[in-house]
C-alpha cells in the first residue's frame, strides 16, 4: 500500500494497465508529453513510448470516434476529455455510436472504450470548467457511468472500466483530486494522505462496477451521493448530528439498487444529493426508483439537494454549490416528515 | 507474404522540447514584399502561392515594402502602436491581479497584439467580431473602457456580465464583440451565420472570426469553411497560428502536413498566410479580405503566423513542454518593436516618445485598476447580487427557477 491522491491513483491504474496489456492505449489533449493538464498521465509516455500514450488534435468528436475505431479493431483505448464541459462535440459518437454498436451489430462489433473526464464544481471554473453532465450519459442506454470518490476506488474502478467490454464514461470529481473536500470552502482542505482510502495497492486490483459502498452507517436517513458530494454529505450528517447512512453509489449505470433498497427499507427516509442541476438530473431517477421499490417503507417524501437550474455561475460558486448546510436542512426536513 | 515493412503508427513530435535549443530553422521566412497582391476576385485555385507563402510588409530595416504596403498615415500607425502598448500593459496588470488572488483566471495575448489590433483597424467599426479568448485587443482598439474589462475580470458589482461568466470572456454588442465561449471553436461557424444574415438583409456589414491553430481540429472549423463557401458568406475566417495549443505544438493540428491557410483551398476559399507580427501586413490582408467580402465575393481564410510568447493561461507552465528561450528565438520578432522601428525609420517616433507612451499606458491601466479594485475583486469588496444567478436563464423566469431562488435565500 502506498498513500496516493486521486490523480496519482488514476495514474497508477493506467500505468498498471499499460504494463499488463499492450492493447491499452491512452490519448487525449495534452495527455502525452505534458502528462495532462491535471497530470493524470504524468510520465506514462516516457515509460511506455509515444505510441502508447499520446497527444491528439483538439477535437473531442475525433478523439472518441478514433477510439471507437480502435476498439472495433480489438484495442482498449482509454481517452481523456480535458474537462467534461468539453465532451459535447463527441456526443454523437457516444450516443449514436459507442452506446449502440454492440446492439445494432448483434455483438459483431463491440466498444471496450473508457472515456475519462474531470467534472464538477467548487474550483471557480465558471460555466465551462464546472459542469456535472452525468445524467446526459445515464440517459443513454448502452453506456456505463462511473464516478469514484476516493483514490482507492478511483484506481480499482478505472481498472474495471478499462477491462469492461462496454463503453464506460468515467467521471472524475476534480474538486477532490487532491483532498476530500467536504464543502466547507472557508476551512483548509485535508490532504488525501490523512484519509484511509488514500492507501492504495501499487499493483493490480479492481473495484467492481455496479457495487455501491456504504461509507457511513446510520439508522435515521439514507443519503445517496457520488463523487465530491459523498464527502460533503458525510460532513453534513456529522454536523447536523443526524444518524445518517451515506451511500456512495460509485457506479450510476449499472446501479446497485439492492444496497439502496436495503438501506431505505431500514431508515424509511432518503435524501438524494448531486452537484448537477436538479431538473432531469440523476436524482430524479434515484427518487423514482426509491419510490417504486420502497414506497411502503417511506416515512417522508424523498428530498433532492442539487445544483440550481442555472448555468454554473462564476462569482456565485458557494451560493450555487450544494454544501453541507443545504444537505443538513434536507435531512432535517425528511426527519420531521 | 509481401516484401513490405509492417505498418507503424506515426505520432508527431516537435523539433525542440525543454532542455533543447530552440530551433525554427524549418520555418521559411521570405523577404518582405516578395508575395504578390492579387485582385480581390481571386479564386481559391489561383491562390496556392498565397496560402503557402508568407505575406510580409515590414523588412528588417523597418521599411514598408512591396505591393501589400497599406500606406497608412503616421497618425494611424502611432495609434496602432499605442493600442498595442496599452493591451500589453493591461495584460501584465491582469496577470498580476490573478497572482494576487483578485481573480480566478487570466489569459494574455503577448506577442499577438498586432493581430487583433491591426484587424480592428482594418475593419469598419460596425463589422461584427466573433473572437476567441485571445483577441482582447479588438475591444481595446474599439474603445471599450479598460475599467469595464477589469470589472468583468474581477466579477465585481460593476461587472457588465453580472458575475455569471468566467474572467476574460467579455461580451459587448455595442462594440461588435460577440460573447466569448469557453468551448473552443463554437463561434467560428456562428460568424458565418451572422454574415449570411447580413447578406440576406442586404446590409453592408461583414463578420470576422478568430480561431487558434489547435482549435482548427474541431469540426466547427470545417463546418464554418463549408458553409461560408456554399453561401459565399461575407466573412473573414482568421486562424491565429501561434504554434502552440497549451502543450501541443501545431503539428498536432496537422500544421506540418499543410498550412492552415491552405485548408481554405479545398473548400474553394482563398487562403492567405500572413506574418502575424507585422502590423502593416496584417492590416493589408484584412483590408483585402474585407473589401472582397463587402463586394459580395465571399469568404477569405487568413492564417496569422505568430508565436504565443507567454503561457497558455495563468494555470499553465510552458517550461514543462517547450524550451524557455523559444520566444526569444522566434524569427518574426515582436510586433510592438517592429512597428516602433518602422515609425522611427519614418522619422515619426523616437525612443523617448516610446518610453513616454509606455508610461502613459501604464498610468492609464493603473488608474483603471484602482477604480475597478475599489469596487471589488473576486471574493472581496462589492460583488454582484447573488440574485443575478437566477436571472437571464430565460427571458421570463419559469416557476421552478423562482422557487429555487426562494429556497436559496439569496
Ligand atoms: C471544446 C474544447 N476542448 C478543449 C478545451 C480546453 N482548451 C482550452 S484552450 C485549449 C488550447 C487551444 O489552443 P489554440 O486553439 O491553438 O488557441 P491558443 O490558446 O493558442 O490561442 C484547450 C485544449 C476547450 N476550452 N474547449
Ligand atoms: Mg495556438
Amino acid at each position: 500500500m502506498v498513500s496516493m491522491n486521486m490523480v496519482q491513483a488514476l495514474n497508477s491504474a493506467m500505468d498498471v494497465m499499460l504494463g499488463r496489456n499492450e492493447d491499452v492505449l491512452i490519448f487525449g489533449e495534452d495527455v502525452g508529453y505534458f502528462g495532462g493538464v491535471f497530470r493524470a498521465t504524468d510520465q506514462l509516455q516516457r515509460k511506455y513510448g509515444v505510441t502508447r500514450c499520446f497527444d491528439t488534435p483538439i477535437g473531442e468528436g475525433g478523439i472518441v470516434a478514433v477510439a471507437i475505431g480502435m476498439a472495433a479493431y480489438g484495442l482498449r483505448p482509454v481517452v481523456e476529455i480535458q474537462f467534461a464541459d468539453y465532451i459535447y462535440p463527441a456526443f454523437d459518437q457516444l450516443v449514436s455510436e459507442a452506446a449502440r454498436i454492440r446492439y445494432r451489430s448483434a455483438g459483431d462489433f463491440t466498444v471496450p472504450m473508457t472515456v475519462r473526464t474531470p467534472y464538477g464544481g467548487g474550483i471557480f471554473g465558471g460555466q465551462t470548467h464546472s459542469q456535472s453532465p452525468e445524467a446526459l450519459f445515464t440517459h443513454v442506454t448502452g453506456l456505463k457511468t462511473v464516478v469514484p470518490s476516493t483514490p482507492y476506488d478511483a484506481k480499482g474502478l478505472l481498472i474495471s472500466a478499462i477491462e469492461d467490454e462496454d463503453p464506460v464514461i468515467f467521471l472524475e470529481p476534480k474538486r477532490i483530486y487532491n483532498g476530500p473536500f467536504d464543502g466547507y470552502h472557508d476551512r483548509p482542505v485535508q490532504p488525501w494522505s490523512k484519509h484511509p482510502a488514500s492507501q492504495v495497492p501499487e499493483g493490480y486490483y479492481t473495484v467492481p462496477l455496479g457495487k455501491a459502498n456504504v461509507v457511513r452507517e446510520g439508522g435515521d436517513v439514507t443519503v445517496l451521493a457520488y463523487g465530491t458530494m459523498v464527502h460533503v454529505a458525510q460532513a453534513a450528517a456529522r454536523d447536523a448530528g443526524i444518524d445518517a447512512e451515506v451511500i456512495d453509489l460509485r457506479t450510476l449505470i449499472p446501479l446497485d439498487i439492492e444496497t439502496i433498497v436495503q438501506s431505505v427499507e431500514k431508515t424509511g427516509r432518503c435524501v438524494v444529493v448531486h452537484e448537477a442541476t436538479l431538473t432531469s438530473g440523476f436524482g430524479a431517477e434515484l427518487t423514482a426508483l426509491v419510490q417504486e421499490h420502497c414506497f411502503y417503507h417511506l416515512e417522508a417524501p424523498v428530498e433532492r439537494v442539487a445544483g440550481w437550474d442555472t448555468p454554473y455561475p462564476h462569482a456565485f460558486e458557494w451560493q450555487y454549490f450544494p454544501g453541507p448546510k443545504r444537505i443538513g436542512e434536507a435531512m432535517r426536513r425528511v426527519m420531521e416528515g | 507474404m509481401k516484401n513490405r515493412k509492417a505498418l507503424s503508427l506515426r505520432i508527431p513530435e516537435p523539433v525542440s522540447r525543454p532542455g533543447d535549443k530552440p530551433d525554427f530553422s524549418k520555418i521559411a521566412v521570405p523577404e518582405a514584399g516578395t508575395v504578390r497582391k492579387p485582385p480581390i476576385d481571386t479564386r481559391a485555385n489561383e491562390a496556392m502561392d498565397l496560402a503557402n507563402g508568407l505575406i510580409r510588409v515590414l523588412n528588417r530595416k523597418g521599411e514598408a515594402v512591396g505591393a501589400w504596403d497599406p500606406k497608412l498615415d503616421p497618425e494611424t500607425l502611432r495609434r496602432g502602436l499605442k493600442t498595442m502598448i496599452l493591451t500589453r500593459a493591461y495584460d501584465d496588470r491582469m496577470f498580476r491581479a490573478q497572482r494576487q488572488g483578485k481573480t480566478s483566471f487570466y489569459m494574455k495575448c503577448t506577442g499577438e497584439e498586432a493581430i487583433a489590433i491591426a484587424q480592428a483597424f482594418a475593419l469598419e467599426r460596425d463589422d461584427m467580431c466573433f473572437p476567441s479568448y485571445r483577441q482582447q485587443g479588438l475591444l481595446i482598439a474599439r474603445g471599450y473602457p479598460l475599467v469595464q474589462m477589469m470589472n468583468q475580470v474581477y466579477s465585481n458589482a460593476a461587472d457588465p456580465l453580472k458575475g455569471r461568466q468566467l474572467p476574460i470572456m467579455y461580451s459587448s454588442k455595442a462594440h461588435g464583440f460577440f460573447t466569448i465561449s469557453g468551448n473552443l471553436g463554437t463561434q467560428f461557424p456562428q460568424a458565418v451565420g451572422w454574415a449570411m444574415a447580413s447578406a440576406y438583409k442586404g446590409d453592408d456589414r461583414i463578420a470576422a472570426t478568430w480561431i487558434g491553430d489547435g482549435t482548427t481540429a474541431e469540426g466547427d472549423f470545417h463546418q464554418a469553411l463549408n458553409f461560408a463557401s456554399v453561401y459565399r458568406a461575407p466573412v473573414i475566417l482568421n486562424v491565429v497560428n501561434n504554434q502552440w495549443a497549451i502543450s501541443s505544438y501545431q503539428g498536432f493540428a496537422g500544421g506540418e502536413e499543410a498550412t492552415f491557410a491552405a485548408r481554405g483551398l479545398g473548400y474553394g476559399i482563398p487562403g492567405l498566410r500572413v506574418d502575424g507580427n507585422d502590423f502593416l501586413a496584417v492590416f493589408a490582408v484584412t483590408q483585402w479580405a474585407a473589401e472582397r467580402a463587402r463586394s459580395n465575393l465571399g469568404p477569405t481564410l487568413i492564417e496569422l503566423y505568430t508565436y504565443r510568447v507567454e503561457g497558455h493561461s495563468t494555470s499553465d507552465d510552458p517550461s514543462r513542454y517547450r524550451p524557455s528561450e523559444e520566444a526569444k528565438a522566434w524569427p518574426l520578432g515582436d510586433p510592438v518593436i517592429r512597428l516602433k522601428d518602422h515609425l522611427i525609420h519614418l522619422g515619426e517616433w523616437s525612443e523617448e516618445r516610446h518610453e513616454a507612451a509606455e508610461k502613459e499606458a501604464m498610468d492609464e491601466v493603473r488608474a483603471a485598476n484602482t477604480e475597478a479594485s475599489a469596487i471589488g475583486t473576486l471574493g472581496s469588496g462589492k460583488a454582484p447580487s447573488a440574485r443575478e444567478m437566477f436571472e437571464g436563464v430565460y427571458k421570463d423566469m419559469p416557476w421552478h427557477l423562482r422557487r429555487q431562488r426562494q429556497q436559496s435565500g439569496v
